[in-house]
């Protein structure tokens, strides 16, 4: 033990000296993602946030030909800008303003007066999200518009105006807070994830096809110390590294989180020190699954490069169940609590959303990933003991 | 001191080490001479446990390396070819983990290190990180390494390789030093000079076997000639022929 501990010491701390994977490892993984990440939300935020409470500015040509609508769209809030346009300049003019503009063609007072569609032209560029929520909303007053129309037409012809509504929909929106701040949120665990496994891979790799290529493996190996504890004591550094950024991430997207205010968003997120504190122990089994995997293929590598390369396609193993997860919309149920990384994935979103877990499928959770980390750990060490170690 | 009996190694169909026999008395510094490829390397790594070897055994100091290869490893100081140190260690930190690893505590291997620093006169660069050593200062360095634990035994794999003047200089210095001290040497070359100057006892390889162990005088008297490159190529030379015919 006294040797894996010693191993670990000089590796955990000649990882802290050299200041260029201290960045990589410790700065830019936990700090910089939840810093996008924040940004990111804080501009869907002030680009997508309630836009019903903003007046639009409705673009309108040949204002004139539909004044009774103009005046109706005027009544709910709808700031109008007559401007002259025909119906090239009109869509030329959206082109550059993304719109939405309203184009009131000929005949549509004469075909409104004889009963029939009264055609309106709205153009729009719908890929600007903010437009899009500005298009619905003036479609719907549109509708509300022709509706009352077509109401007074019924009366006028002494019908009940409720043929007009065979159907009446009430759509009931059960979403709390939490749970739709989840679904902006799905990508945070994916985030935190790949952050912690991301930051064992410098020094997983350096411990094992660096220390070859460097031409110091062979006289490690010359020490009275058994292989497997030399590998042992590396992989602990791993983990070690990588339990450091995992509650740095997790401080940090806390501390994000808090401070861009998700609840205009009409979500809260439930992500105080002791949620952080309960995501930093359940992504803790983790580790020793991801240090053990990336130093078992690090070693079987020929170089650093080499090493970088796969180990690198090996960290998108344990990211592959949390996007299946997302596609097929996956719930935490036993089995799937036995799968490593997916598992995390359900206990950070329970978290997030405050609808605890059973505490079987934490215990599953825990167990079972614990138990693989361990395996991977030792066959790690075994492998260790090939001569072909030395390349 | 070293003994080895018959030892095998083979990669895959090629046979590198095909049963080689030796012995380095204490007191001697005995020296693995070859041409490239002769199977020197793979002598030395069997004999320091880093490649377990396909047949045959040896003992370090009378101790089994197939039974028990880590005691045998704390009999043996050990520099291989082209030891690779850690760059973001000062050479004192490299020396002292190595110590570490054999076990000595912490104010051993500390007085250790500093009486190894002084005795190879690294006091300029001990507190520097490795990263940018000479190829002097790293062998200075991985040698010191190699002796913190005080080995009966020193292993040296092509040791001069890349040093220039001033560095063989101290390192055979070091190596007469540790033999008047009792210490058993082992080191290989394929540098006539070197090894006329400095061994007791030469052990000629070739073709994975060992060609003849004597001392310098008596390989020249063997082969008829009063220089010891000429000795050392006709005794090559006369395997190679007995190989091809």
């Amino acid at each position: 033990m006294t040797a894996v501990w010693r191993v670990f010491r000089k590796e955990f701390g000649e990882t802290l000296r050299d200041r260029r994977s201290l960045i990589a490892t410790l700065v830019l993984g936990p700090l910089l993602m939840p810093a996008l990440i924040g940004v990111v939300l804080s501009l869907a935020i002030r680009h997508g946030g309630a836009p019903s409470d903003r007046p639009i500015t409705l673009e309108v040509a040949h204002a004139r030909r539909a004044p009774r609508l103009v005046a109706f769209l005027g009544q709910y809030g709808v700031r109008i800008e007559p401007v002259r346009a025909d119906r090239d300049q009109a869509r030329r003019r959206v082109e550059r303003s993304h719109g939405p503009l309203l184009y009131v063609p000929r005949d549509f007072g004469a075909r409104l007066a004889a009963g029939r569609p009264a055609p309106l032209r709205l153009y729009a560029d719908e890929s600007n999200r903010a437009v899009q929520a500005h298009v619905q909303r003036l479609s719907a007053l549109i509708a509300m518009y022709g509706g009352a129309i077509a109401r007074l037409r019924l009366v006028a012809r002494g019908l009940d105006p409720q043929l007009l509504a065979p159907i009446a929909l009430h759509p009931i929106d059960i979403s709390t807070p939490q749970s739709r701040a989840a679904l902006v949120l799905g990508m945070l665990s994916y985030a935190i994830l790949f952050t912690m496994l991301m930051s064992g891979l410098y020094i997983a790799i350096d411990t094992t096809a660096g220390e070859r290529e460097r031409g110091s493996l062979e006289p490690l190996l010359t020490m009275p110390v058994k292989r497997e504890q030399l590998v042992y004591g590396k992989m602990l550094a791993a983990c070690a590294v990588m339990g450091v950024s995992l509650i740095l991430t997790v401080g940090a997207f806390s501390f994000a989180l808090r401070h861009i205010g998700l609840d205009r968003l009409g979500m809260s997120v439930n992500f105080g020190p002791a949620v952080a504190a309960g995501i930093v122990l359940g992504c803790l089994p983790l580790i020793p699954v991801g240090a053990a995997l990336m130093t078992l293929v690090a070693s079987y590598t020929r170089s650093y490069r080499e090493a970088q390369t796969y180990v690198g396609l090996v960290l998108l193993v344990p990211t592959l169940p949390l996007i299946f997860a997302n596609i097929l919309g996956l719930r935490p149920r036993p089995a799937l609590m036995a799968v490593p990384s997916l598992s995390q994935h359900f206990i950070i979103m329970s978290l997030l959303r405050a609808q605890p877990l059973p505490r079987l499928d934490t215990a599953i959770s825990v167990t079972v990933t614990l138990a693989l980390g361990v395996a991977l750990m030792i066959l790690a060490g075994r492998l260790y003991r090939r001569e072909k170690l030395l390349g | 001191m070293i003994e080895a009996q018959g030892l095998i190694k083979r990669f895959g169909t090629v046979t590198a080490v095909g049963g080689v026999t030796l012995r380095a008395a204490d007191g001697r510094i005995t020296g693995l001479l070859g041409p490239n490829g002769a199977g020197k390397s793979t002598t030395l790594r069997m004999l320091y446990t880093v490649l377990a070897p396909d047949g045959g055994e040896a003992w370090i100091d009378g101790i089994s390396i197939l039974g028990e290869p880590l005691e045998a490893r704390r009999h043996m100081g050990v520099l291989p070819h082209g030891a690779g140190l850690y760059p973001n260690l000062t050479a004192r930190e490299n020396i002292e983990y190595f110590g570490a690893l054999q076990g000595l505590a912490r104010r051993v291997r500390r007085a250790r290190t500093a009486e190894l620093i002084r005795r190879l006169e690294m006091d300029a660069f001990a507190d520097r990180a490795a990263k940018g050593f000479s190829q002097g200062q790293r062998v200075k360095t991985a040698l010191a390494r190699a002796l913190v634990h005080e080995p009966r035994n020193v292993l040296l794999d092509e040791p001069t390789n890349g040093l220039d003047v001033m560095a063989v200089r101290t390192l055979r210095r070091i190596l007469v030093e540790l033999r008047s001290e009792g210490h058993c040497i082992l080191f290989s070359s394929h540098v006539m000079q070197e090894v006329a100057a400095l061994c007791d006892e030469l052990i000629v390889i070739a073709g994975g076997t060992v060609l003849v162990q004597a001392t310098p005088e008596e390989l020249k008297v063997r082969a008829d000639t009063p220089s010891l490159e000429e000795a050392f190529v006709r005794l090559v030379g006369l395997e190679r022929e007995g190989t091809s015919t």
